[in-house]
C-alpha cells in the first residue's frame, strides 16, 4: 500500500511564484524516504500541503489511499509533522506541549499521558518535562518537537529538517532512534541539508528542483550512477611527484596526500598493488567527498 | 468516535486557553480589578455623588452594570486576539492546524476561552463593584444570558481580528479605535435619554448599547432599549460574526499560504 501517493501537484502562491509544477511521488508503506532539493526547491511546500498547512492549487494527495480533498480530518490521523521552525509556545512546559498535542488528536487524557511519558522517556526528555520549552537546548526542542510528532503514534511519520543545528553525538542517537521507529513499522519522509545522512537512513530518494521531480529512485540505484570515486591517501613518507605509469589517475595536493580517482570498472585491490610495488606506503584513506553529495550537485547543476 | 475525539480536541483548547489567562493572571485579572475599582472611586463615588439619582438609583449603582459589561467586553474580546494572534506569530497554532480538529471546534474551543476570561473577570469586578455599592439582582437569568452572549460576540469579534492580524499593532487597532470608543458611547456612563434627539438616534447603531442595557435591565430591571431588542441585535451578531469567522478559518485567511 502506498503511504503517500502524490498527482501532478502544483502550487502557485499569491505573489506569482510557481512552487510545485506537477509533481508525482508514491513513498510505500514502511519506506524510509528522502525528499531532497536545493533551498527553495519545493520541499517544505510538498510537505506543507501534505500536513495542511499549505493550500494546494491543483492536483491530488492521498494518505493512505485517503484523499486529503474528501477526508483530510481522517488522513491527519495518520501523519505525525515535525516541521523546520521551531513551532511550539515558548512558555508552555515540555509536557504540557506533548500532552496537548495528543488532545487535539482525541486522545482521551489516560492514555494521552501513557503515549507522552512514553515519548519523552524514549527522547531523553523526561528530567526536563517540568521546565517551560523556552529553557531548552537547541537539540532538546528538536527531540521535543519529535515527541510532540509522535504522541498519537502515526503511520507516517514526515521529517522536514530534523537534525539542523543539531550537535553529531545527538544526531547520531536521533538516527538510531529514528532506524527503529522505521523498522517498527514507522513510514518516515525526510527531508535533509544532510546528504549523509539521506545516505545513511534512507533506502528510497526522490530529488527535487525548482518545483519538478528531478530523480526518483532507490538509493542504491542513485549512488551506482556515480562513474568514479575520489580517495585520498595520506602517506608515511613525502612524494616528491604523483606516481606515473598506471591505469589509475594520480594527483598530489601535497607532498604527504595523494589523490586517486577510482572508475567504477576498476578494482582497488589493483590500486594496492601498484602502490606496494611502487614502495609507497599509506598510513590512512578516506572518500574524498560524500558519494551522494556528489551526485547531488550534479544532478541540480544539470537541470538548470 | 469522531464526536468523541473532537470534544476532547475542543476540551482541550479550552484547557489550554483557561491554563494560559490563569497563569498569567496579573496581567488579565488583577488589572480589570484595579481599574474598575478606580471607575468606582472617580467616576461612581467623587462625581457620581454630585450627579444625584438616573433611573431611580444612585449613580453608583447605575453606572455598575456598565462597568461590568465594559470589563467583560474588553476582557473576552483581548484573550481571544491576543490569544490567538500569539500562536499565529508562534507559530503553535500549527499543532491544531496539522491536527484532525475542525474548524468549528478550533473556533468554539478559542471562544469558549475568550468567555471563561470574560466571565471570570466580569465577576471580579462585580465583587469589586460589590465593595462601593449594594447590587440587587433583578433578574439572574437575563443577566447570565446577557452576560454569556456578549462574552460569545467579543470573544468570535476577537478571534476574526487575530485571523486579519499580521503584526502585533494589528491587534490593538480595533480596540483602540473602534471598541473603546463604542463602549463608552453605549450607555456605561449615561442614560441616553439624557442625550439630544440626533445623538439618541445614533447611539441606536451602537451593538454595545444594547448589551449594557440588556444587561443593566438585568441588574437593575431597568433599561433605555426593550430586551427583546436587546436579545435580537446580540443574537443576529453573533450568528454573522460566527459565520464570518468559521469562513475566514475554513478558507485559511490568514493561517494558510
Amino acid at each position: 500500500m502506498h503511504a503517500l501517493e502524490i498527482r501532478d501537484l502544483t502550487k502557485t502562491y499569491r505573489s506569482g511564484i510557481r512552487a510545485l509544477d506537477g509533481i508525482n511521488l508514491t513513498v510505500d508503506e514502511g519506506e524510509f524516504f528522502a525528499l531532497l532539493g536545493p533551498n527553495g526547491a519545493g520541499k517544505s511546500t510538498t510537505l506543507g500541503i501534505i500536513s495542511s498547512l499549505v493550500n494546494k492549487t491543483s492536483g491530488a494527495v492521498k494518505i493512505f489511499g485517503i484523499d486529503i480533498d474528501r477526508d483530510f480530518a481522517k488522513a491527519k490521523f495518520h501523519i505525525g509533522l515535525v516541521p523546520q521552525e521551531l513551532n511550539f509556545s515558548q512558555f508552555e512546559s515540555v509536557y504540557e506541549i506533548v500532552l496537548n498535542q495528543a488532545g487535539y488528536y482525541g486522545i482521551p487524557r489516560r492514555a494521552a499521558r501513557e503515549n507522552t511519558d512514553r515519548y519523552l522517556n524514549q527522547l531523553g526528555l523526561w528530567d526536563k518535562r517540568e521546565q517551560p520549552s523556552r529553557a531548552l537546548s537547541g537539540g532538546m526542542k528538536r527531540r521535543l518537537m519529535i515527541a510532540r510528532a509522535l504522541v498519537h503514534e502515526p503511520k507516517l511519520l514526515i521529517l522536514d529538517e530534523p537534525t539542523a543545528g543539531v550537535d553529531v553525538a545527538l544526531r547520531r542517537s536521533m538516527w538510531d532512534f529514528l532506524r527503529e521507529l522505521n523498522a517498527a513499522g514507522t513510514t518516515i519522509i525526510l527531508t535533509t541539508h544532510y546528504l549523509e545522512e539521506a545516505e545513511k537512513l534512507c533506502r528510497n530518494i526522490a530529488i527535487i528542483n525548482q518545483g519538478k521531480i528531478i530523480e526518483n529512485t532507490s538509493m542504491k540505484a542513485l549512488l551506482a550512477k556515480l562513474h568514479a570515486e575520489i580517495f585520498v591517501l595520506d602517506l608515511v613518507k613525502p612524494l616528491a611527484k604523483a606516481p606515473m605509469g598506471s591505469a589509475f589517475e594520480f594527483h598530489l595536493t601535497d607532498q604527504t596526500t595523494l589523490e586517486v580517482m577510482v572508475y567504477n570498472d576498476q578494482i582497488v585491490n589493483d590500486l594496492y598493488q601498484f602502490l606496494s610495488a611502487h614502495s609507497i606506503q599509506v598510513s590512512s584513506m578516506r572518500g574524498k567527498a560524500n558519494r551522494l553529495e556528489e551526485l547531488f550537485v550534479n544532478l541540480v547543476q544539470n537541470d538548470a | 468516535m469522531r464526536w468523541r475525539c473532537y470534544f476532547i480536541a475542543f476540551r482541550t483548547i479550552v484547557g489550554k486557553e483557561i491554563t494560559r489567562f490563569l497563569r498569567i493572571w496579573l496581567q488579565t485579572i488583577l488589572p480589570p480589578a484595579i481599574t474598575i475599582a478606580l471607575y468606582f472611586v472617580i467616576f461612581g463615588n467623587l462625581i457620581g455623588s454630585r450627579i444625584g439619582e438616573m433611573g431611580g438609583f444612585t449613580y453608583m449603582q447605575y453606572i455598575a452594570p456598565g462597568i461590568i459589561m465594559m470589563a467583560v467586553i474588553t476582557n473576552s474580546y483581548s484573550n481571544v486576539v491576543t490569544s490567538f494572534f500569539g500562536a499565529k506569530f508562534q507559530r503553535h497554532i500549527e499543532e491544531i492546524l496539522v491536527a484532525p480538529v475542525p474548524h468549528v471546534v478550533i473556533l468554539c474551543g478559542y471562544v469558549t476561552g475568550g468567555v471563561a476570561r470574560g466571565l471570570i473577570v466580569g465577576l471580579v469586578a462585580t465583587i469589586v463593584a460589590l465593595c462601593f455599592t449594594d447590587i440587587q439582582v433583578y433578574s439572574y437569568s437575563v443577566t447570565l444570558v446577557v452576560v454569556v452572549l456578549t462574552a460569545t460576540l467579543f470573544a468570535i469579534g476577537g478571534l476574526i481580528n487575530a485571523l486579519f492580524a499580521s503584526k502585533f499593532d494589528d491587534i490593538s487597532i480595533v480596540p483602540t479605535f473602534i471598541l473603546t470608543p463604542l463602549t463608552y458611547l453605549g450607555g456605561v456612563f449615561y442614560s441616553i435619554d439624557l442625550l439630544p434627539d440626533f445623538w439618541r438616534t445614533l447611539s441606536l447603531g451602537n451593538p454595545i448599547l444594547y448589551m449594557v442595557n440588556a444587561f443593566r435591565y438585568g441588574i437593575l430591571g431597568v433599561s433605555d432599549i426593550t430586551l427583546g431588542t436587546a436579545f435580537g441585535v446580540i443574537i443576529f451578531f453573533i450568528v454573522g460574526l460566527f459565520c464570518i469567522g468559521l469562513y475566514l478559518l475554513q478558507r485559511g485567511i490568514g493561517l494558510r499560504t
